[in-house]
């Protein structure tokens, strides 16, 4: 039996690896890739406490999590094309203003 | 059975490092595959089958390979040094981040000691299970996300034109 506290420690320590990546990194596609990390230390937490409880219902909510990070990165890819086209860059300090 | 948790839990954290710190952007991906990948294992482990697979297919399968087509379509090379970068988050952002290791810690150590039992009996977890679960309690939700699909997929194509 795998102890509860053992896959939530495991949990946020990806998910501060994640934010860490989130703050350090500085192109734009490793910042989405960190919180795609993010989501997925958070996945992990849910299905812990579904089988903690027990329940599915933990289970269907990182099902819908999947699919609005599927989403997500459909949509976060096409501005980050976007971007690309129009400033020529990825570095995430170029990206300072919202108007082109 | 419990090696295996410790074993992929290290792949992942390891795998997790390697996503942050690499410098190339097709590196990171390719460490993330491996993240997504230990936990479909771990999953596994903890009687949540048709999450495992639906995080290799849809996560690992469909989302990476996005992932690795924009690297490649735009080129994304090795990340050189920033004319202007923001000094505060680097300064204030990694003490904050340790301070929430610690305070969470600090929190499961209080509410389940250091080998709190995670067990139940596993329930039947099957698709069938979960299918049923799906189309009864949670139809809505599931209307709603078809149509965040939609809505996505319009928005994608509309953001990615030639000219916005």
């Amino acid at each position: 039996m795998i102890p509860l506290s053992h896959i939530l420690l495991l949990s946020v320590i990806l998910f501060t690896l994640g934010a860490a990546g989130f703050i350090i990194r500085r192109n734009v596609i490793t910042v989405f890739m960190c919180i795609e990390l993010m989501l997925n230390a958070v996945n992990l937490a849910f299905i812990a406490f579904a089988r903690r409880l027990p329940g599915l219902d933990g289970q269907l909510f990182v099902f819908f999590v999947i699919v609005v990070a599927a989403a997500e990165a459909a949509v976060g890819l096409a501005i980050i094309v976007a971007l690309y086209r129009n400033r020529n860059s990825l570095a995430i300090d170029d990206v300072d203003s919202m108007k082109l | 059975m419990e090696i295996l948790f410790y074993i992929f839990g290290v792949v992942a954290i390891v795998a997790a490092l390697s996503v942050v710190f690499q410098r190339t952007p097709v590196y990171s991906a390719l460490s993330l595959i491996v993240v997504l990948a230990a936990l479909a294992v771990i999953y596994l482990l903890l009687g949540a089958p048709f999450i495992a697979m639906v995080q290799v297919i849809v996560y690992a399968g469909a989302i990476m390979v996005l992932f690795v087509l924009v690297i490649m379509l735009l080129n994304a090379g090795h990340e050189g040094p920033s004319a202007h970068r923001a000094k505060f988050a680097r300064w204030v952002g990694p003490p904050l981040l340790l301070a929430f290791l610690v305070e969470f810690g600090v929190i499961v150590w209080k509410q389940y000691g250091l080998t709190g039992a995670a067990s139940a009996p596993a329930l039947d977890a099957s698709p069938a299970a979960i299918g049923r679960l799906l189309f009864k309690s949670y139809i809505l939700p599931f209307e709603v996300t078809s149509i965040l699909i939609l809505v996505a997929v319009l928005g994608a194509v509309v953001l990615a034109k030639k000219q916005l």
